[in-house]
């Protein structure tokens, strides 16, 4: 036999107790929708899993009320601390229910249950963990004492980390005194459900939030709704755009996570086993559905055949396969659409003459596939240098001095995250200074804290999540106290903190707010 | 303050590995500059490795090999100042019947004990004794003022060819960690070719030599990287971890960083060296865990008692323990395992 065949380890399914369809949770219950229902599958077999109810504009005028009426009575005249034990509540009941959350969520995304047991579900946790601790702190949020709720926040989230962007949008929210509005993803909806159960286990007073599913047109509905004070939205370029036009001059403060083409840059003295460590999260994380994915690889010119070397052979024992099964590393593509596009762009990547290369590994014959894959001979003007691809696709390129290595890094309408891989303490800094990221990982990379802020440049998108900073989103100086934001000129401010994330300032154009 | 060149250029043993890497001119100077370049290592993204190697999950049939190979990569160790002729016989019988109540339990790959015991182990494994062959069992004999390596050369290597004289078919020698850490790369690289040269039998094969780096003492991922290709580039047969006398011994982000010398040696030269970690694997499931690493970074063909050791004590209980386990669905107790 060969060892490395390992014998199937799966994780059992037994511990969900999903039901055959489910309604929008709205004011505190389940309710049936008025849109056409959806039923979502596994996209590792295609089978259904759930028959899932949308919203239709009456039952976002439902929500958007429900959301209305519990601000006003209860949640933003409940003191910080009362909101924290609910915060702290839901989260414990979070790490209570993680088998379960985890195995939902691979089975609904198609990610492998390692990442969703390890990574997903205790930052779900933590980041509920980490907002109750904020909750009656606001006065150190840095907005000036007794900073004031906005009211309704409508929420609309992606499908690459269903319940974690979840958990990045209620958290600080809920922290702030807001109530909420959430839509998930149409090819995603079951762990926000899943988590509406647990928001009826924490007894959280009813409407506070509210949980809709559907497509693009409900989330469309629901930001443009009138009765909403702010928005928040993770998702593509192409909707954030749309989303800051339709929501400029309505006086509603906006928040945009958007796409991503991170750097990854490899200087020649980086600890090289753990570079090739971190290429690897870097773009097959999550099967390089994330945001802010290292998917252009700058490698100095000096190491490139070694790295690339390197990198195939570390490929050949990556897993691919049932996400369910706990050695799986590398999961199914989420959605035929999606998968479409991958294979799209990959393919105009060979077009434009760049090599691509996939180690051998079997994909199954039902669901959605994509093997990791590789292009080295990648140039600057090629597609997949530039456009994002979000899938397990990496392009390969070449730099020589850590000025060409800046620029090439920054040559690219998106401005999400990079990474620096050098064993030079000073050469990090240096360099981190000029990349236009807006996270920038050193030694590292796709690493996650809820204390960290975490947003992007340029077209990806502005505003902050996570951190102290994520509270501002969230949050408005008091009203005897607003004169405070004009104290310090804008650009003095991002000059003495090139890393930090915005102050906060009234995000409602789409201008790069650095 | 001058510079020392003098002793910067002193000529280390011509040894063919370092000749063909390093240059024809070895010197304590291109030595050091050849171990200084090699890229560092970054502690934390070891470390995550390491751990997302741990979570494998080996089951059903996977597991059922995997205890079985442990067994047969296990140098079954005693290394007290009370051994006695009779602790090693009965070490020793351990070694060839690990369980009685099963016939199908595989032998240990090796017992590994002090110098001066060696004779009693050769006496009881009488026909089982490997004896320089591939089937048997060997004996491995920790030498060179083991475990603290602090005695002249001339001491380390009497007490090295004594072992081999006695029968020993691998000697686990100790690097001089001193030397080691104040920069005398020169001196820790001659004492390893001359204890090389002491494991020469009389009929002029040699016994295998495996070097323990002692990585709790040399404390930082880069120390251990530097002192697996020195210990390589001298003519080690193996790189071991620890004595098991120091505190941390064996870690699994320890030997892996070993495996991955080896495999850029492997790479470099097509030759294949040896790993063992030693001291602090108890559980099956540290063991398990070693496995995989060594799989998915050498590769498969690392599994066999010629190039990847267990240096432990009570592993071997805890691994019958686990194959007791699988054949009858019940956990039995420390009860129903023998005490060597």
């Amino acid at each position: 036999m060969t060892f490395l065949n390992y014998a199937p380890a799966p994780e059992s399914t037994a511990i969900l107790d999903l039901r055959p369809s489910y309604g929008l949770f709205i004011d505190g219950a389940f309710v049936d929708g008025h849109g056409a229902p959806l039923t979502t599958i596994s996209p590792a077999t295609e089978k259904p899993i759930a028959e899932i109810a949308t919203a239709d504009a009456h039952d976002v005028d439902l929500a958007v009320a429900a959301a209305r009426r519990a601000y006003d009575t209860t949640w933003s005249r409940m003191s910080g601390a009362d909101r924290g034990k609910y915060l702290f509540r839901i989260a414990r009941l979070v790490q209570e229910r993680a088998r379960e959350l985890a195995v939902a969520e691979s089975l609904d995304n198609g990610k492998p249950i390692k990442e969703t047991r390890d990574v997903d579900v205790p930052l779900v946790a933590a980041w509920f963990f980490y907002y109750a601790g904020w909750a009656d702190k606001l006065d150190y949020a840095g907005l000036g004492p007794s900073p004031r709720s906005l009211g309704v926040a409508a929420q609309v989230i992606p499908w690459n980390f269903p319940l974690l962007m979840l958990a990045w949008k209620i958290a600080p929210a809920l922290a702030a005194g807001n109530t909420v509005v959430l839509k998930s993803a149409e090819s995603t909806p079951l762990t926000a459900l899943l988590f509406a159960e647990i928001l009826q286990q924490a007894e959280l007073p009813d409407g506070v939030v509210n949980i809709l599913s559907g497509a693009g047109d409900t989330g469309s509905l629901l930001v443009n709704h009138d009765d909403v004070d702010k928005v928040a939205f993770t998702g593509s370029t192409k909707v954030g755009r749309e989303i800051a036009r339709s929501t400029a001059g309505t006086g509603k403060k906006l928040t945009l996570e958007l796409g991503g083409k991170g750097a990854n840059i490899v200087f020649d003295d980086a600890p090289i086993d753990q570079a090739i460590e971190g290429i690897v999260t870097g773009i097959f994380f999550n099967q390089g559905q994330v945001c802010c994915a290292g998917s252009r690889l700058l490698v100095q010119e000096n190491v490139h055949d070694e790295v690339v070397e390197r990198l195939k052979e570390r490929l050949r024992t990556l897993r691919v396969g049932d996400p369910l099964d706990k050695n799986t590393d590398v999961g199914a593509i989420n959605s035929a659409a999606q998968l479409k596009r991958i294979t799209e762009l990959s393919a105009v990547g060979e077009d434009e003459g760049a090599d691509r290369w996939s180690p051998e590994c079997a994909l199954p014959d039902a669901g959605f596939w994509f093997a990791p894959t590789i292009f080295t001979n990648v140039s600057t003007s090629h597609r997949i240098a530039r456009d994002e691809i979000f899938g397990p696709v990496l392009s390969v390129l070449t730099f020589r001095t850590p000025d060409e290595a800046i620029t090439k890094a920054n040559n690219s309408p998106y401005g999400l995250s990079a990474g620096i891989w050098t064993d030079k303490g000073s050469r990090i800094l240096a360099v981190a200074d000029k990349l236009r990221a807006g996270v920038v990982w050193a030694n590292t990379f796709n690493r996650f804290d809820p204390a960290s802020p975490f947003g992007g440049y340029k077209e990806s998108g502005y505003g902050r999540e996570g951190g102290r900073h994520g509270l501002a989103a969230y949050l408005a100086p008091s009203r005897a106290d607003a004169t405070v934001r004009s104290t310090v000129p804008a650009v003095a401010r991002t000059q003495a903190e090139p890393m930090a994330a915005p102050e906060p300032v009234v995000e409602t154009t789409n201008e790069d707010t650095k | 303050m001058t510079i020392d060149t003098a002793s910067a250029e002193r000529a280390v043993a011509p040894a063919a590995r370092a000749i063909e890497v390093v240059g024809g001119d070895l010197t304590e100077k291109s030595l050091r500059r050849y171990l200084e370049g090699i890229p560092g290592v970054d502690a934390v993204g070891l470390e995550t490795r390491a751990s997302a190697l741990g979570t494998r999950s080996i089951k059903t049939t996977s597991k059922a090999w995997a205890l079985d190979r442990i067994i047969e990569l296990i140098d079954l160790t005693t290394l007290e100042g009370s051994d006695t002729p009779g602790k090693v016989r009965s070490l020793v019988a351990k070694a060839l019947v690990p369980d009685a109540a099963d016939p199908s339990t595989p032998r240990v790959a090796a017992v590994c004990v002090y110098g001066d015991m060696v004779p009693y182990a050769v006496e009881a494994l009488g026909s089982a004794h490997a004896a320089g062959s591939h089937t048997g069992i060997q004996v491995a004999a920790v030498a060179t003022a083991f475990p603290s390596g602090r005695a002249s050369l001339a001491v380390k290597l009497a007490d090295t060819k004594d072992a081999v004289a006695a029968g020993a078919d691998e000697i686990d020698m100790v690097i001089d960690r001193g030397a080691f850490l104040s920069g005398r790369y020169g001196e820790v690289f001659d004492e390893i070719v001359a204890v090389k040269a002491a494991c020469e039998r009389d009929n002029g094969t040699f016994a295998h030599l495996k070097v323990i780096l002692e990585t709790g003492e040399l404390n930082t991922y880069d120390n251990v990287r530097r002192a697996s290709w020195l210990a390589i580039l001298a003519g080690g047969d193996f790189i071991k971890t620890s004595t098991g006398k120091v505190s941390p011994a064996a870690t699994l982000p320890t030997t892996l960083s070993m495996l991955e010398v080896v495999r850029d040696w492997h790479r470099l030269t097509g030759e294949k060296i040896g790993v063992k970690p030693a001291g602090g694997i108890r559980s099956s499931k540290d063991a398990i865990k070693h496995l995989v690493t060594v799989a998915e970074t050498v590769g498969e063909d690392w599994l066999t008692p010629e190039l990847f050791r267990f240096g432990a004590s009570s592993l071997l209980n805890d691994v019958l323990l686990q194959r007791q386990k699988l054949r009858t669905g019940a956990y039995s107790g420390p009860a129903y395992v023998t005490v060597d």
